[in-house]
């Protein structure tokens, strides 16, 4: 074989190898998903942000409008604040609603955002005031359980006063 | 024997053992320092690229697809006790990137690219070409080994990014068109959870990393062999048995530095 088939076939190789590497990342990879446009920063300040991660959904009405850019601490208040990178081509009210949800009963935990009614929009930087902590299992339980134990002493005491 | 003889043996094994390795990196620094040299007659290095990448192109290719099949049927049979099969792309894709294909081009690599790199050096050496070069003033490393590393070193990352994506598309091949899983759920929690950095970039680098350690096992076995056919036999074994140790081992101690945290 002369020296331009082997370089051609070498040439070949190496463009096999880019297809498939560009074939790994848009296809079986979140590299087309992510690298859409210009966006915007919005802070939302938690309680507790329960399993939020960064690179988290941000979504309205079930549909990704951003993502969740990094999720700090403030030393003052010991709230999380978590900075949200939104697409320019939303725009939200002032008086929107950040929610930590989860997709699905067992899935990741995503920041679902509820619009407000204000006629002035949301611009970068500004914080968003109403916000919503996720729900801890552990706290759910304890509330349950402490409710059944409320109710199952008012029930006995009820009875234990009305027999006499 | 007495046993302070067999101590005394032990000790020289070991010292041996250890003045092996020592030279393997001595001989990998020599490599290094004749890089600049060798880059500048590229046609060596493409001539190489196809004796290496392109020839092992079919192997890779075909257990990719064995692989992925493989992966597909028993994620399957394992998830769907948890009606969970949705997450199988996701599983095989992760399987593959991070772990299973760098791996598997690596040790299939060193079986196929590295036996053949071992007995070319070392036949060269039995025939005395190796000699003939250096009384005529070629530095037989910048000539023929710089070249040979150069090309696995880039062969191998390519060969383990096709080992990958043949293999994806085997599991869906298998997952979508035979089993039947939705195809649209298959690709989507995929592209949802596989991060292109950390997954397929470390998949990158760890078989760059592989590249270097099979390739200078090779070179270096088939440098330092004895120049007889039994030689050449044995330092072709070798190259195989210490090049595949070595990236199972690298292939830990990556694993733990790059995915220890979630």
């Amino acid at each position: 074989m002369g020296r331009k088939g082997i370089e051609t076939l070498v040439g070949g190789f190496v463009l096999l190898g880019l297809v498939g590497l560009v074939f790994l990342a848009l296809q079986a990879a979140n590299l087309g998903a992510s690298g859409g446009g210009a966006t915007y920063q919005v802070q939302a300040r938690f309680d507790n942000i329960g399993g939020l991660k960064p690179r988290a959904p941000v979504r309205v009405a079930g549909v990704t409008v951003g993502r969740v850019k990094s999720i700090g601490v403030d030393p003052a208040t010991f709230q999380g604040i978590v900075m949200l990178d939104i697409e320019k081509a939303y725009n939200f009210p002032k008086d929107t609603a950040a929610k930590i949800l989860t997709s699905g009963l067992l899935g990741d935990q995503y920041i679902g955002l509820e619009p407000g009614g204000d006629d002035a929009n949301l611009a970068a930087g500004d914080t968003i005031a109403q916000t919503q902590s996720a729900v801890v299992l552990e706290n759910l339980i304890g509330q349950f359980l402490t409710s059944r134990a409320d109710t199952a002493g008012t029930a006995g005491t009820a009875a234990s006063g009305a027999k006499p | 024997m007495n046993p302070l003889d067999r101590l005394q043996r032990l000790g020289a094994f070991a010292l041996e053992h250890f003045r092996g390795w020592g030279h393997a990196a001595y001989f990998f620094f020599d490599l290094l320092r004749v890089l600049p040299q060798s880059l500048r007659r590229f046609g060596l290095i493409v001539d190489q690229i196809y004796a290496i990448g392109n020839r092992s192109l079919i192997i890779i290719c075909a257990s990719g697809l064995a692989v992925g099949f493989v992966l597909a049927l028993q994620m399957y049979y394992a998830l769907v006790t948890f009606g969970a099969t949705e997450t199988m792309g996701l599983i095989v894709n992760l399987a593959l990137v991070r772990e299973l294909g760098p791996v598997v081009a690596a040790l299939l690599f060193a079986g196929r690219a590295g036996t053949s790199l071992t007995a070319e050096i070392g036949l060269m050496k039995a025939g005395e070409q190796i000699s003939a070069m250096e009384l005529m003033a070629i530095d037989p490393r910048a000539r023929v080994l710089a070249p040979r590393f150069i090309g696995g070193i880039i062969s191998l990352p390519i060969l383990a990014i096709l080992f990958s994506a043949v293999g994806i598309i085997g599991a869906w091949i298998v997952a979508v068109l035979l089993i039947g899983v939705d195809s649209g759920n298959f690709w989507s929690i995929m592209q949802t959870r596989v991060d292109v950095l950390r997954d397929v970039g470390n998949g990158i680098v760890k078989a760059f990393v592989f590249g270097i350690i099979c390739t200078v096992v090779a070179l270096y076995q088939g440098y330092e062999t004895e120049a007889t056919p039994e030689g050449v036999a044995y330092a072709t074994t070798r190259t195989v048995v210490i090049s595949s140790l070595w990236v199972l081992g690298m292939d830990f101690v990556l694993t733990a530095l790059m995915f220890s945290t979630p």
